[in-house]
């Protein structure tokens, strides 16, 4: 892919964390480093499982493909390869490709002398799936514990979960981490309409900026929270969501084995009224 | 500075929550489904320690002779436990003071005039007869739901007159809402009785009128994947989930001790619990229509309900928070006094008996009251869950 002429500008040798100046090139538009060969191999080893396991399975149909953790009888140790040994694999190559993409991220800010606030945002990310695969079946005891690879299947799967607590909408830390998803789309359409409805207007009429856009805001709800402030928002509803699902899973079972409507009895149980 | 400050607020909020759960690892879990699709069930053992302190069987008092004159040819009235012997009879009624008179009055004359013990008019006496032909009607006709294991008085009644956990049909909270219409049984921190609703949920507070006393439909689920016809409304599935709710709670399981959540009606996803527990749901009905709510005239008004119904039996009151009362132990395995009739001792000089003739006490599961479950919606015990199932069974998670 041809370079546009102002992509040398950008494009600054050094900022690697590992590997020096080996890895440090560019294919086409894409940086490599260290962290870019690492993501290629850890995903394309784990799709090649995937395709394997559904090769051993019993169905090609996309819906349907499974392949499934071990059995909770072995614990923490490794399986049979057909008896979830593919799925820890699997997992192994998710983690290492989606941390190496991680940090492949973080070399691109360090050469651009950026902030880390994209690695830092997919992180919430990564530790959400962590928790579910990795921190939740640890704290339990057993491999088993984590969710399927299929698309029905981890479906059920998550069903399934939330029914060992009754009802998983009582569940305060999944309130919290919904509440947090619902606003971060809430707060991107505002954003967005905003945007759009000053910068982007019909032909023939004028690009308005920041000041129309504060000012609709101060009309409409009596405040704005400003160009800079309104992605500062979006990005801590948006790692919220990310971190309050991780909480509210890994709280399910190694913290709490009941209905989750059993949860709030510490509110009839406050000494002020009982 | 604005990053610590809500760095601090997420990390007080997550110990506020931690400390509101009180529970921790380890918690042992049992694999009841194919890996990886979640059918477990969840123990914390140290919550089990305290459900084994509360859930240990009574008396057993030791065998009584079998022999010897029959209690109806010696006492006078006595009708349900007529084919038992002297022993046998003296042997009930002892353990029955033990399993059910009320502390400081552990004697006959909570149920008995002891001027004359043939007398019916305490009303404990009426009742404690009705009791014994539940008791034996149980053992005999309800084996789909209460196998070999069987109940006895204490079951239920854990050494008090009156069970721990019985029901009265609630007498709601008023209309106070009417403006919007009624509540419905629902969005409650307490019920019309003054207890806390099913699970503290704001599900409906009192499914045992309409499916433990009546025989509404439970089954809300249509029989395809998109509505084809199906006109049941969330309203009625919130009624089912209460007592589902309730089922859970009182057997100290989740809802996949006996469904797989991804297909709840189907009977060949289901574990075979559900079966036992499809039977569960009609004994109880069957028990409060047959022999509780008779007793309405009997009992006394102060052991009746706000709208003078007595008290009626649902899971909790034989589970008590166990998937099997007392987690499966026997008790009525030592009172076949209260297994039924029993057959009239064979006297080993007589003739053969007729093997045509079934000996009387003995059953047959097709001697149960309830009819099976219906025909599009059959369980089987060999179902693919079972087949399929953990490495080990259900029961050995809450045993170990």
């Amino acid at each position: 892919m041809a370079m546009l002429n102002f992509e040398r500008k950008y494009r600054i040798r050094g900022g690697a964390l590992v590997g020096g100046d080996l890895f440090d090139f560019w294919l086409g538009a894409f940086y490599v480093g260290f962290f870019g060969v690492t993501a290629a191999f850890f995903s394309l080893l784990g799709t090649a499982l995937l395709v394997y396991g559904a090769a051993i399975g019993p169905t090609w149909n996309l819906w349907q493909i499974n392949i499934a953790p071990p059995d909770l009888s072995y614990g923490l140790g490794l399986a049979p390869l057909h008896e979830g040994g593919i799925w820890q694999l699997v997992t192994i190559c998710a983690i290492g490709a989606f941390v190496s993409w991680a940090l492949r991220e973080v070399e691109i800010c360090r050469k651009l002398g950026m902030g880390y606030h994209v690695p830092v945002a997919f992180g919430s990310a990564i530790l959400a799936y962590v928790t579910l695969q990795v921190i939740r079946p640890v704290l339990l005891g057993a491999w088993g514990h984590a969710f399927p690879y299929g698309i029905f299947s981890h479906l059920d799967w998550v069903s399934n979960i939330a029914y060992q607590y009754l009802h998983f909408h009582y569940n305060p830390a999944h309130m919290v981490a919904v509440t947090f998803f619902f606003t971060t789309v809430l707060a991107l359409a505002l954003h967005g309409s905003l945007v759009l409805s000053a910068l982007n207007p019909p032909k023939g009429e004028v690009v308005k900026g920041a000041e129309h856009e504060n000012t609709f805001f101060r009309d409409n709800i009596g405040y704005s929270i400003g160009t800079l402030g309104i992605h500062r928002f979006g990005l801590l509803l948006a790692i919220n969501a990310g971190v309050w699902s991780a909480i509210c899973i890994v709280v399910s079972g190694p913290f709490w084995t009941r209905s989750w409507t059993d949860w709030w009895a510490w509110w009839l149980n406050l000494p002020i009224w009982n | 500075m604005n990053t610590k400050i809500h760095l601090v607020a997420t990390l007080a909020a997550m110990l506020g929550l931690l400390a509101a759960c009180g529970e921790r690892p380890p918690i042992e879990v049992q694999q009841v489904g194919y890996r990886g699709t979640g059918m477990e069930q969840n123990v914390n053992p140290r919550l089990r320690e305290k459900l084994i302190a509360v859930n240990q069987i009574g008396g057993v008092q030791p065998p009584a002779d079998a022999s010897g004159p029959l209690a109806k040819d010696v006492y006078q009235n006595v009708q349900v436990l007529s084919d038992l012997s002297v022993g046998e009879f003296t042997r009930v009624m002892l353990s029955m003071t033990e399993w059910v008179a009320p502390e400081g009055q552990k004697n006959c004359t909570y149920c008995h005039n002891a001027e004359n013990y043939a007398d019916e008019s305490l009303y404990q006496y009426q009742v404690a007869r009705s009791m014994l032909r539940m008791t034996r009607d149980i053992n005999t006709n309800w084996q789909s739901h209460v196998k070999e294991t069987g109940v006895t008085c204490h079951t239920c009644h854990r050494g008090g007159p009156v069970p721990q956990y019985v029901w009265f049909t609630d007498p709601g909270k008023g209309r106070e809402n009417a403006f919007i219409g009624t509540r419905a049984g629902q969005n409650s921190a307490v019920t019309g009785l003054g207890i806390t609703t099913i699970g503290h949920s704001t599900l409906p507070y009192d499914p045992y009128s309409p499916f433990l006393l009546g025989d509404l439909d439970i089954r809300i689920n249509g029989p395809t994947a998109l509505p084809t016809g199906n006109n049941k409304s969330t309203k009625q599935a919130e009624w089912t989930y209460a007592l589902m709710v309730h089922m859970a709670n009182s057997l100290g399981v989740n809802c996949t001790y006996c469904h797989n959540s991804r297909a709840w009606a189907d009977w060949d996803q289901s574990t075979p619990q559900r079966t036992v527990a499809w039977y569960g749901i009609r004994m109880a009905r069957g028990l409060n229509n047959q022999y509780l709510v008779p007793l309405t005239e009997v009992f006394p008004a102060n052991r009746k309900g706000p709208l003078g119904d007595v008290a009626k039996i649902n899971c909790q009151t034989c589970h008590q928070g166990v998937y099997k009362p007392y987690f499966g132990e026997s008790m009525a395995k030592a009172y076949p006094e209260l297994q039924g009739v029993k057959a009239p001792p064979v006297d080993p000089n007589a003739a053969p008996a007729d093997a045509t003739s079934a000996p009387a006490g003995t059953s047959t599961p097709a001697a149960t009251p309830a009819a099976a479950p219906a025909a599009e919606a059959k369980p089987k015990d060999g179902s693919k869950m079972a087949q399929r199932g953990g490495p080990t069974t259900v029961a050995a998670v809450f045993d170990r």
